[in-house]
């Protein structure tokens, strides 16, 4: 349990906004184990969501390194991002970002198209084996808009299961879930992150959430505020149970 | 890539969308129809003008009287500038003449026992027949004797047949009158069908031009002649010829404009063929725009259809596609439809133009360049509209597409 996944050294990220210059990110420094469940926290403007976006190789820092798998994001192409994310990072949005009129199945079968490597079989098989994983194996043929938000955001988890990624990075993922759906997506968090050993790297801005996570990234004004290990990490199972049950769900 | 892959990925992109790929491609349907329609209309009434024309006799000379003088100018057949000694001179002195006939015609009433018919009499030499490709049925042709003896004998077109006698009779050796002139039939010319310009080829009587002349119309002047020339090519030279003749008869001075004019076929070939040509070229231009506008129906389409998926493209940036990936789906998806528009566009037109030729009884010819040609437009219309929105696409920012509302 100590590769390391993620390495961040003396992260910078600036953006240049007319003539002046943004400081989003000003020197952060943490690293994260496999079979890590960590919660990167933090307000508005924080630098969050650019963190997010470099974590996801969806972004480039201006100075420091970040090495992904042993892999120093920096010296990457725009290709070779791609390729990347395609294969090590696993993302789930706050919006699902589902393809509308497009079954469970074929939603999750989306980031295996994208690996030349991957027969029309072993992406089928990999897929439906990726909805099993979220308790969707019922629902293959189900096009988004016949699925509740809950099933959605399974369906999207499977999608970032599907290529077995060294990540999971999501992104206020629980956002548009009522509470006792976003505990059942917590619940399926963390048995992937136990049962499985899935390192998963969570952003949120509810400290509910982020109790059940192992280990918590506090940012603020783009610096690393706190990380502290999470000694009384919550069960989403236990916490679903002590729901009150109503009615109206 | 694999281009399984990203053909799977374009196609499961369109489904999502039939009836909005359906409606682009309609406009693709249209213009490849349109194209195939027009041009087997234009290519079908060339081949028929230019058959139709050759079996008159491709190589036939017409020789009519016109006007070189100022003042009022009378129709040509009016005019009397054409006489018997143009043709003694022609016949003497042109050596790219194979047959010259002299053509006077009057319109009369044919009279047969109870039946009449209103039609009109060719004055001309038997050489007239070899000229316009003309044979004899039934019976014989008139000679040369008939010619000299003016004799009152005649050809009969089917036309006048099927007009002045009952079926079954034979018209051969029976009287006939022409406006009171009474001409024994003794023979019947061969149906010869419509001419192009909608004329009853069979409606004809011959007869020796002198009795024409002499007893019919009591002329001496002639209202055209025709002749053939030994061969089609050369017809210019037999033109050059008979123009020199004519000059030296009619005893022009240079300066002096020609009171008659030459027309061979071929001129008149040509004419009608670049005519139709240009036709074609019309009805296939105006096809055309359909297409461009169907192709910018397609750019409009995915145009829209990128902005309106601009988070769909951020997510399968995010998932692993690449730039490239998503400029060939969107282009993939481009050809997709503008080539299955095309292809029922091609099936549409050939079915048009057969539905057009058996309805209608427009001839009509399919080439196959004509479907190649719009097959490849089409294709090509797709991949030059869909370019642009699929560049549009592929370099969109995943951050900034992902967020996108």
């Amino acid at each position: 349990m100590s590769t390391k996944i993620l390495d961040i050294q003396n992260l910078r990220r600036e953006f240049v906004v007319g003539s002046e210059i943004v400081r989003a990110l000003k020197g952060v420094s943490f690293d994260v184990n496999a079979g890590e469940f960590v919660t990167i926290m933090g307000s508005s403007g924080s630098g969050k969501t650019t963190m997010l976006n470099i974590l996801g190789c969806l972004d480039k820092p201006t100075d420091g390194t970040y090495h992904l798998d042993g892999v120093d994001i920096k010296e990457l192409s725009r290709n070779e991002l791609a390729r990347f994310r395609n294969t090590k990072i696993g993302f789930v949005f706050q919006s699902y970002n589902l393809l509308p009129r497009t079954s469970a199945l074929e939603n999750v079968e989306l980031p295996l198209l994208y690996n030349p490597a991957i027969s029309s079989k072993e992406r089928r098989d990999r897929a439906i084996h990726a909805l099993e994983s979220v308790k969707l194996a019922d629902r293959l043929d189900h096009t988004p808009n016949q699925l509740s938000g809950g099933q959605q955001q399974r369906v999207a988890i499977a999608r970032a299961l599907v290529n077995e990624p060294v990540m999971i990075l999501a992104d206020e993922a629980t956002g548009n879930l009522d509470t006792r759906t976003s505990y059942e997506i917590m619940a399926l968090m963390q048995e992937l992150n136990q049962q499985q050993n899935k390192t998963i790297v969570f952003v949120t801005h509810e400290p509910d959430i982020a109790a059940f996570s192992s280990r918590t990234i506090m940012l603020r004004d783009g610096k690393l505020q706190k990380d502290s290990k999470n000694e009384n990490q919550k069960s989403a199972k236990e916490a679903l149970e002590l729901l009150p049950v109503t009615d109206d769900y | 890539m694999n281009p399984v892959n990203l053909i799977k990925i374009a196609l499961r992109a369109l489904q999502r969308n039939k009836l909005r790929a359906f409606l682009t491609m309609l406009g693709i349907i249209i213009g490849v129809a349109a194209v195939i329609t027009m041009m087997s209309i234009g290519e079908g009434s060339k081949q028929s003008i230019q058959s139709s024309l050759s079996s008159m006799g491709s190589n036939m000379i017409t020789i009519m009287p016109s006007s070189n003088t100022p003042g009022v100018r009378m129709a040509g057949s009016s005019m009397q500038t054409l006489t018997l000694n143009d043709i003694t001179a022609i016949r003497k002195d042109a050596e790219h003449i194979s047959a010259i006939s002299p053509q006077v015609s009057s319109s009369g009433q044919a009279i047969k026992g109870a039946l009449n018919w209103s039609t009109s009499i060719q004055g001309v030499s038997p050489e007239f027949l070899d000229i316009r490709k003309l044979s004899v049925k039934d019976g014989i042709a008139f000679s040369d004797d008939d010619v000299r003896s003016s004799a009152k004998v005649c050809l009969l077109g089917q036309t006048v047949v099927k007009n002045l006698f009952s079926s079954g009779e034979s018209p051969i050796g029976q009287i006939i009158r022409f406006n009171k002139i009474p001409f024994q039939v003794i023979g019947i010319l061969t149906e010869k069908g419509q001419s192009n310009f909608g004329q009853d080829q069979d409606d004809i009587i011959l007869a020796p031009y002198t009795t024409v002349m002499k007893r019919v119309l009591a002329t001496t002047y002639l209202q055209s002649i025709y002749a053939s020339a030994v061969s089609e090519a050369a017809s210019d030279a037999a033109t050059e010829e008979v123009n020199s003749i004519l000059r030296v008869t009619h005893r022009l001075r240079a300066e002096e404009e020609d009171d008659f004019s030459v027309r061979t076929q071929a001129e008149l070939i040509k004419t009608l063929g670049s005519t139709s040509s240009m036709l074609t070229a019309l009805l296939t231009a105006v096809a055309s725009i359909s297409l461009v506008i169907g192709g910018i129906g397609i750019m409009n389409i995915m145009y829209v259809s990128v902005t309106e998926r601009t988070r769909e493209i951020g997510l399968r940036m995010s998932i692993g596609a690449r730039g490239i990936d998503i400029l060939l789906q969107f282009l993939i998806e481009a050809i997709l439809i503008s080539v299955t528009g095309g292809l029922i566009g091609v099936f549409l037109g050939i079915s048009a133009s057969l539905v057009i030729s058996s309805a209608l009884n427009w001839p009509t010819i399919i080439s196959e360049s004509s479907i190649i040609i719009s097959f490849v437009v089409c294709a090509f219309t797709g991949i030059f509209f869909g370019y642009y929105p699929a560049q549009k696409a592929s370099r969109l920012d995943p951050i900034d597409a992902l967020r996108y509302e």
